[in-house]
């Protein structure tokens, strides 16, 4: 019997967060792919795909974690995703934390735009993530993270 | 003298206010009626009095803006300079500083650094500099060999298919 392919959530703030995100895409091939970002309008970049939002906040702290996680809930029980990756920022946090409640597997790539040093929301996916990779070798080396190369 | 129809298309990103970008690029637009300006403004306060200006565009149009336009000037966001240089477009770069408020960290700082030796990619600091640059630019564009590719290093989509083709783990707690 045929499986049908497995589904994953690919997760992103708007932004830059999302660029990186839609350069990884070759990566997923034979993947039922759901996307979550920040903005509606979003949803022409991935099309044919299924494609979420969730808020977002530039001042980020526990009562917009909270937000988001309440808008991440319905769409990880709806996808039940084996696997979640997220090139960040902070408001995906809150799939880190339903991957695990879930048992997905979730991968965390710190962003490109930190060239010296991991970003905060990356310091705590460290906690919370199956793996964390930076992009650059020397932060890689320095939080003892693996790096496998860089969205360009 | 500037060609006509040259076209300046300039973004802050999509997130935090940029004041200072906003203003120095919109002087430049009053001094230089002939040459047609646009402006992603962001969050920012100050609306521009001379050039075209939106709070954020639909990305596809935000990208069919930047196809079209002789000279991109951006704040050093991930996503500005990925874009520029999937479009082989000649870009102007301004970081924000955190001293001034315009960020939460210098990190634009240091990726402006790291990618300021890119062709087609120049950063500039002060308002002289941008509005020599925006002036000088449009007369003599910067050469560009070939975009980058659409999609992330071989390593990295490698990385992330062997994690994805890795085992399902026990869930939390167990």
């Amino acid at each position: 019997m045929v499986q049908p392919p497995r589904r994953m959530l690919a997760v992103a703030s708007g932004g830059g967060h999302w660029i990186e995100l839609l350069r990884l895409r070759p990566a997923f091939s034979g993947w039922d792919v759901a996307y979550v970002s920040t903005f509606a309008n979003y949803a022409t970049t991935v099309p044919g795909a299924r494609y979420y939002i969730v808020p977002d906040a530039s001042r980020f702290n526990k009562i917009a974690f909270f937000k988001v996680l309440a808008k991440a809930l319905p769409i990880a029980l709806k996808e039940r995703p084996s696997a979640i990756v997220t090139t960040g920022s902070a408001p995906m946090l809150a799939f880190l934390v339903l991957g695990r409640l879930l048992g997905a597997r979730t991968l965390w790539i710190d962003s490109i735009a930190q060239p010296k040093g991991i970003s905060l929301s990356g310091r705590v996916a460290k906690r919370l993530a199956t793996t964390v990779v930076s992009q650059w070798p020397e932060v890689a080396r320095a939080e003892r993270l693996p790096c496998w190369g860089a969205v360009l | 003298m500037l060609g006509r129809g040259a076209v300046i298309f300039a973004s802050v990103g999509s997130m935090l206010p940029f004041e200072r970008m906003v203003r120095w690029v919109d002087q430049w637009a009053g001094a230089n009626p002939e040459a047609p300006v646009f402006i992603q403004i962001g969050e920012t306060a100050y609306e521009p009095r001379h050039a075209r200006f939106a709070r954020i565009l639909p990305l596809t149009e935000f990208r069919e803006r930047l196809r079209a336009c002789d000279l991109f000037v951006a704040h050093a966001g991930m996503g500005s300079i990925l874009q520029a240089l999937e479009e082989r477009k000649q870009m102007l770069v301004l970081p924000r500083h955190r001293d001034r408020g315009e960020h939460t960290t210098d990190h634009q700082i240091d990726s402006a650094e790291r990618f300021a030796q890119r062709p087609g990619l120049r950063v500039v600091d002060t308002i002289e500099d941008l509005h020599r640059e925006m002036t000088g630019l449009l007369a003599n564009p910067l050469v560009i060999d070939a975009a980058i590719a659409d999609r992330a290093s071989p390593e990295l989509l490698a990385g992330v298919r062997s994690f994805l083709d890795g085992p399902r783990p026990s869930p939390a707690g167990a």
